[in-house]
């Protein structure tokens, strides 16, 4: 720290900081995203390994043998569905009876706050199922779960012959330590989320659920199983949850290693798992894999029933069965061995799963990236905000105190002429102003929806995602309210204090997502951060802005749907980190890059590559379709589920954006 | 009046109304350490009643309870009535029971496992059930009806269910060789009683719904929790009994299987559970059911909280039918930390047909980082809510005479026709505390404090200091003096 006491070096250094401040900040960029994709190569991915003494071996001999049973329970099951239209509630009850469970049913309510238009549901009610077997060596302190969420459609009926064909099997067992309960869920995820709240006895989402008649303890581990064909060529196994949430490594690894001893082909992210990590196929495809999981946990809705179980701090994955085209396929007896050798292995758990990774990435199902590893490409990438807000705030302090001999040097700072206060009071306005717009942004789609159906011809669906595009779009008017606001002295300093603002509270931000939820932290902060760090209010300063900022407002708006791919964006990143002080950029160029690099835009953008790594890319329109579905399916996801995207880009990062976009603006 | 019991799990009240009173889940010790102590001086042992008694029970299950009483007329004295300063109340709420707790027990009795109805106590089989409850009772009874002198009972209870699932293969048919893979040859030759008792209550004259073989010579009718029940008695001294096949292997078939109906419910059962999430706070609920159609009648909840659940006690709240329930009576000892764990005793009315439901909030403590068991993230138990109440019965009962009734009858006393007690204890509770990652404690406590002290030392440094720009002084000696031989001429210094 000597450094920064002795003012000769220090000044040595803050002239090091403000002369190689481009050069830095694309550095630290590169390095950022060049980190990034290099966690899928050999040195930054680790071989999984078991941490979990009490699951070490898979010395388990699996027993099951009821494929028949399983396959006969799924048809009557079927048979039931169909005839009562709904989940077969009595037959079901019946049925766990038969099997020796003891059995409870809890019925449920909830009116979405707008029509769910990709399930078609709104007013919600249903009935949960869910047999208790009670272990015979414990007090019923510990229970593990087995679900299977059955929605509208009748899919996921192999899958309920499965768990009643292990049920029967597991009560014929003496072995068992904790309970184990089968739970059988209604409209899939709300009937997941009505279980475990009512299971807490919690309300977080305002669902509507009579109390539950039995319990078992404090769960432990959980299993969703998602099946709907007789034989299955492969087992995909999801683990990213709500908000980003992951279960720990150990329960992965264990179904990893059943996988293999079962002979199983298990895949992640629906890709087969390439064995050769010597040559460059292999880390390839893992990069693959990678960026697909990234994308998903970004989005942070639960992709399984499992997802809602983290929140409650109980270890779960989803297991999907996979019909493809492949010649080897099987049966449900393979499937019904790996389950019931998770199961004994789980009846080990002398603790909660705790010895393995909670924070990690994977690139393929035996190979992962710990958080000590991938941490560093987001701090590399904040760092990119953080040596721009020290450059600003360096101007702006030796524009205060006017200290020739620093600035002398140095091409910026000479500009400004020495004045006094930063102004502070002039941010004020254009803080709130963007804050309440993220406000608005967050309450007026679900509010005024009723409004907007009766003035518009359309479906409420369709009015929430329009108003949500339409206030976000109003926010880009802010410049026209506000500059009558800001004090005409110093303009400079104004709109360099708001930057350094916007900068800090951007990477405040950014730092605090990317800790719990990485991969969001990292998408937003690899999109958002370069055009953060240009933006000035560039341009002719003589200029009246007002007709100048509407036509390219308009353009833009025309313009985007349209103009949104990644690569040119990309290219565009780059050439102005580096040549920022050579050749200046108009304003239009600078708004069409703040505008692409929006937190909506990035979103249309993962839709594009998530697609595009899946190998079914979209069309443009598709896209927008799709765009639109997500939106939806992101607000109400919060209402029902409590998932925090919606809320955090609308009350978080928008606004933030907003002042990004005000600081472009200013006069 | 020490008892001590050992259970390995609860047993579902609403499952076995047979059962519900009086099965520990957990170790319980109640020690009422009267003056002048243990005086054993070989004393004298009157003579053994063992018994047996078999109770089908709905759900397909079969209960064998397992009774062995012996007394000494010692000379101890006993002076005035129990001090209650003395009672201590203490509970363990997880024992893991396995064989080597059922050895030590075995030798208490005076046959061991030789000969009589411990013959039938095989480990191998009483640990494969569902249910598993071991027990020893010490008290003073009366000699005499002043109670002038007192002898010692000591009391041995075994309760298991044997799962009927597991064990006959769904069928709910029974054999003593089938429960037990042992049969019974003789009395214990110590006994002055040896009997089997098997619940035949369903039974009827025309033989329609079930048959036991051998058919008993006596039956044996009693009131037992409210309903009124037939047990089929074979006393191992009747040598009928035994001689005509040399050994006895009790039979039960049921000719019409009972209907696979749901079995009746208890009119007070409790449901025990944390609520909420995190490792912050949380909340523990008692659900108490009353099922009696029309009598509401008071339940004595006492509930003992580790210290390291900090009970918030302003929330406690009752609610039965959505409506606030005032406790008649409550009695709250709060907790000290490492020292006494919060004692709550309340004597609420349950009203008829109704869910009362008991919460109370708490928030998990921060323990310092050896306190911490050997296996922190398992959780640490909470002990479970004891239930005492008088329930209404459906049918009157007559007071029974102790000595000369069953030994199982001791069981669920009655205390008068109307009535009869029970005392139910909840599931034990499982919770998670907030546990530092014991992997690298020194590593954590090392590498933060130095960061902290480096960072905050230098950062404290740089933000009080004033810095100020210092001409560097050139020149010593030499300048000096040439600035005074200038001052003195008047010339500006160097």
């Amino acid at each position: 720290m000597g450094l920064l006491s002795d003012p000769v070096r220090r000044r040595a250094l803050a002239r090091l900081v403000l002369r190689l401040n481009a050069p830095l900040c694309v550095l630290s960029y590169v390095a950022g995203i060049t980190w990034f994709l290099a966690l899928a190569f050999p040195p930054l991915t680790q071989r999984t390994y078991m941490s979990e003494n009490a699951m070490g071996s898979t010395m388990v001999e699996e027993q099951f043998v009821g494929g028949d049973r399983a396959r006969g329970f799924a048809r009557d099951f079927a048979a039931h569905r169909r005839k009562s239209g709904a989940l077969p509630v009595a037959w079901l009850e019946r049925t766990m009876q038969s099997v020796g469970l003891e059995v409870y049913t809890q019925s449920f309510s909830r009116q979405l706050p707008f029509p769910d238009e990709t399930h078609e549901r709104y007013m919600v009610s249903g009935t949960n199922v869910y047999g208790i077997l009670r272990a015979p060596r414990a007090a019923s302190t510990e229970s593990l779960v087995l679900t299977v969420p059955c929605s509208s459609d009748s899919t996921n009926n192999q899958a309920v012959g499965l768990l009643l064909a292990l049920a029967a099997h597991f009560r014929g067992q003496i072995y068992w330590a904790k309970d184990i309960i089968f739970l059988v869920t209604e409209h899939d995820l709300l009937g997941t989320e009505a279980w475990l709240e009512a299971y807490h006895d919690v309300n977080v989402t305002g669902i509507q659920s009579s109390p539950l008649q039995g319990r078992a303890g404090a769960i432990q581990a959980a299993v969703a199983l998602e099946l709907s064909s007789d034989v299955v060529t492969s087992l995909d196994v999801a683990v990213e949850g709500l908000n980003g949430q992951l279960p720990n490594l150990d329960l992965l690894n264990l179904f990893q290693t059943f996988c293999q001893k079962g002979g199983l082909l298990c895949t992640l992210q629906g890709k087969l798992q390439s064995q050769d990590w010597t040559s460059l196929d292999g880390p390839l495809q893992g990069l693959q894999t990678l960026l697909l999981m990234v994308l998903r946990q970004a989005s942070g809705r639960p992709h399984g029933p499992h997802g809602l179980f983290l929140r409650y701090r109980v270890e779960a994955l989803t297991l999907r069965g996979i019909n493809s085209f492949r010649q080897y396929k099987y049966d449900l007896v393979a499937v019904g061995k790996t389950l019931e050798g998770m199961f004994r292995k789980l009846n080990h758990l002398l603790e909660r799963l705790h010895q393995s990774f909670f924070l990690y990435l994977l690139p393929a199902l035996s190979r992962f990236v710990s958080i000590g590893l991938y941490m560093p490409a987001a701090g590399f990438l904040l760092l990119v905000l953080g040596l721009k807000a020290l450059e600003l705030w360096m101007q702006l302090h030796e524009a205060g105190v006017g200290l020739e001999e620093t600035g002398g040097g140095s091409g910026p700072s000479a500009l400004h002429p020495p004045a006094q206060g930063v102004g502070l009071t002039s941010l004020v306005a254009p803080l709130l102003i963007s804050q309440a717009m993220g406000v608005a942004l967050y309450i007026l789609p679900v509010l005024g929806q009723h409004v907007a159906t009766q003035h518009f011809p359309v479906a409420e669906a369709e009015a929430v995602v329009l108003t949500l595009l339409a206030i976000y779009a109003a926010g880009l008017a802010l410049p026209h309210s506000t500059h009558w606001v800001v004090s005409p002295q110093a303009p400079d300093r104004g709109w360099m204090a708001l930057k350094l603002v916007a900068l800090i509270y951007l990477a405040l931000q950014l730092g605090c997502i990317a800790l719990t939820n990485f991969s969001l932290g990292f998408l937003l902060a690899a999109t958002m951060v370069p055009t953060a760090a240009v933006t000035k209010p560039h341009g002719p300063r003589y200029v009246l802005v007002s007709p100048h900022l509407s036509q390219c407002l308009c353009l833009h708006h025309r313009a985007r749907p349209h103009s949104i791919s990644l690569s040119p964006t990309w290219c565009l990143y780059s050439y102005h980190g580096a040549y920022t002080d050579v050749v200046p950029p108009s304003r239009p160029l600078y708004a069409a890059l703040l505008v692409l690099t929006s937190p909506a835009a990035t979103l249309l953008g993962s839709l594009f590559l998530w697609r595009e790594l899946q190998e079914a890319p979209l069309s443009l329109a598709e896209g927008w379709q799709l765009f639109l579905t997500a939106l939806a399916q992101g607000v109400l996801e919060h209402y029902t589920y409590g998932a925090l995207l919606f809320p955090l880009l609308a009350l978080g990062l928008y606004p933030c954006w907003l002042l990004f976009w005000n600081v472009l603006f200013w006069k | 009046m020490p008892a001590v019991h050992g259970g390995e799990r609860r047993w579902e009240a609403e499952a076995a109304p047979g059962m519900a009173a009086a099965r520990p889940l957990a170790l319980l010790v109640l020690l009422v350490l009267g003056p002048g102590g243990w005086g054993f001086a070989d004393p004298p042992r009157d003579s053994l009643r063992e018994e047996l008694v078999i109770t089908p029970l709905p759900s397909g299950d079969v209960a064998a309870t397992f009774q062995f009483r012996t007394r000494w007329d010692s000379e101890l004295q006993r002076e005035g009535d129990t001090d209650h300063y003395f009672l201590r109340y203490a509970v363990l709420p997880r024992e893991v029971v396995c064989t080597e707790n059922l050895t030590p027990w075995k030798k208490l009795l005076p046959c061991s496992s030789k000969a009589g109805l411990s013959v039938l106590l095989k480990a191998d089989r009483l640990f494969h059930t569902s249910y598993h409850s071991q027990a020893v009772h010490i008290r003073p009874v009366c000699r005499n009806a002043h109670c002038t002198s007192i002898s010692w009972e000591l009391r041995q209870t075994l309760s298991v269910v044997f799962d009927a699932f597991i064990t006959g293969q769904g069928k709910k048919d029974w054999s003593l060789f089938r429960m037990f893979s042992r049969t019974l040859t003789e009395p214990c030759p110590l006994a002055s009683e040896s009997r089997v008792y098997v619940d035949i209550t369903s039974y009827n004259q025309d033989n329609e719904t079930l048959e036991v073989n051998p058919l008993p010579t006596t039956t044996y009718q009693d009131v037992i929790l409210g309903t009124r029940k037939t047990y089929a008695v074979y006393d191992l001294h009747d040598t009928a009994i035994i001689n005509n096949s040399r050994n006895l292997n009790l039979q039960l078939k049921w000719k019409k299987p009972p209907e696979n109906e749901a079995p009746p419910v208890p009119f007070l059962h409790a449901q025990r559970y944390v609520s909420g999430y995190g490792l912050q706070k949380g909340e523990l609920s008692t659900l108490l059911y009353n099922t009696h159609p029309y009598r509401a009648f008071p339940v004595l909840l006492l509930d003992t909280v580790p210290w390291y659940l900090r009970l918030y006690v302003h929330t406690l709240t009752i609610t039965s039918k959505g409506k606030e329930n005032k406790p008649s009576y409550i009695h709250y000892q709060p907790a000290q930390d490492r020292l006494q764990p919060h004692l709550l005793e309340m004597l609420i009315q349950l009203p008829a047909n109704s869910v009362t439901k008991v919460s109370i909030q708490f928030e998990r403590a921060l323990l310092k980082w050896t306190e911490y068991t050997p296996d922190p993230n398992h959780g640490f138990y909470v002990s479970p809510s004891v239930l005492s109440a008088l329930v209404p019965s459906m049918v009157a009962a007559k007071p029974v005479d102790w000595e000369e009734s069953p030994l199982f009858n001791s069981l669920f006393p009655v205390s008068d026709g109307s009535n009869y007690f029970v005392r139910l204890y909840t599931e034990p509770l499982l919770v998670n505390l907030p546990t530092p990652d014991f992997s690298m404690p020194y590593n954590v406590i090392c590498l933060t404090c130095t960061v902290v002290a480096v960072c905050y030392g230098s950062f404290y440094n740089l933000l009080t200091r004033t810095f100020r720009i210092e001409e560097p002084s050139t020149g010593g000696l030499a300048k000096r003096l040439a600035n005074l031989i200038r001052r003195a001429r008047g010339v500006p210094p160097l």
